[in-house]
């Protein structure tokens, strides 16, 4: 139990301080134009691979979940639609909950 | 949000106009985003609970961790008995995703002295995409704050509360709540998808490298191996040595689909 506690404080600690770490890089770093840019586009990359992770992955296998890809390819249409980003939300989850609900995926 | 802010959010924000501030929208967007995706501390509390953490343990997790995958990550391998070692090195290393974050961020934040240790503990993958789909600075800071006020009560309540009544609880699957998190990942990056190749060419690769990896390395660490994409836009294409130039109106501006 104690290493336990141990783990739970070192691990909430670390957290903490990468956070940190981020927001406390000088400026100057960033007159880089080449950092700058890596800065930028890091969210659009990390985002997006989450996106795709918590769509197709199941830990650490891939997996097709029907209901779950059709409330995303729901999302997508309602944002072609460019529809406001909550309806967006709830299209996409009412999307994977109806079709769980009639038993289709 | 997603569709009207267009390109601005793939540039630097211009800079804030302290005047009335249309904040019903950043707001209104980021405290459902909130409370939304702050529902799935539920499966945290009770995933924590269910792999022998009690409950004060999966409270300080969220409390001072606050932030989602590394707190899975940890639980995780304490429900397969790994090495506590081993267990807490994948969940920090997944944490360094913030770090990376923070490097964008404090551009738009701005922290100063003490108000910088606690804007840290907000940066992270939902606060992060809120607030730069923003359209300009002020918007980005108030949204952030909504956005982490909002996920940081629901996250902590939601883990005490599935920490209780883990194994009591509906799936949250039924609801359709496993859709929340990539749904809003992706309507809050389309603005930056639409705003440049680039811009959509790193998104794509940065997903191919999170799949492909995916089988062969411990979860989280595939998404952080996803930044080696950016490395790569950014090698492509460095950012021109002055500031960002003004947004452009783009189709989206125009109000073209």
């Amino acid at each position: 139990m104690t290493g336990t506690w141990v783990a739970v404080l070192v691990t909430a600690a670390g957290c903490y301080a990468l956070k940190l770490t981020g927001l406390t890089v000088p400026r100057s770093v960033l007159d880089n134009p080449r950092v700058r840019r890596f800065a930028e586009l890091v969210p659009v990359a990390l985002l997006a691979a989450l996106t795709a992770v918590q769509t197709f992955g199941a830990g650490q296998s891939l997996s097709l979940d029907l209901a779950r890809l059709a409330g995303l390819g729901a999302a997508v249409l309602a944002l072609l639609l460019r529809a406001p980003f909550l309806v967006v939300i709830v299209v996409a989850a009412g999307t994977a909950a109806a079709l769980r609900a009639l038993g289709v995926a | 949000m997603p569709a009207a802010s267009g390109p601005a959010a793939a540039g630097g924000l211009p800079a804030a106009n302290d005047g009335p501030v249309v904040a019903a929208r950043p707001v209104r967007d980021s405290v459902a985003l909130g409370l939304a995706v702050g529902t799935s501390g539920l499966a945290f509390g009770a995933a924590a609970v269910g792999s022998g953490l009690s409950v004060a343990q999966a409270c300080v997790l969220s409390l001072i961790a606050f932030t989602g995958a590394s707190q899975f990550a940890l639980a995780g391998s304490i429900a397969t008995g790994g090495s506590l070692i081993g267990g807490v090195a994948g969940a920090v290393l997944l944490g360094s995703r913030n770090a990376l974050y923070g490097l964008r961020m404090t551009g738009v934040l701005a922290p100063r002295g003490a108000r910088r240790l606690l804007i840290a503990h907000g940066v992270i993958d939902e606060t992060t995409a809120v607030t730069l789909a923003q359209p300009d600075a002020a918007s980005a800071r108030l949204a952030f704050r909504a956005t982490f006020a909002t996920l940081y009560l629901t996250w902590n309540l939601s883990t005490l509360l599935g920490a209780y009544g883990a194994g009591r609880l509906g799936s949250p699957q039924s609801l359709g709540l496993d859709v929340v998190g990539p749904a809003a990942f992706l309507a809050l990056i389309w603005p930056q998808l639409r705003a440049g190749r680039t811009e959509r060419a790193v998104g794509l690769l940065g997903a191919a490298i999170a799949l492909t990896a995916t089988p062969f390395l411990p979860p989280g660490v595939p998404v952080i191996l996803a930044a080696t994409a950016a490395l790569a836009g950014a090698l492509v294409t460095p950012a021109r040595p002055a500031e960002p130039p003004p947004p452009e109106p783009g189709p989206a501006a125009a109000g073209l689909p």
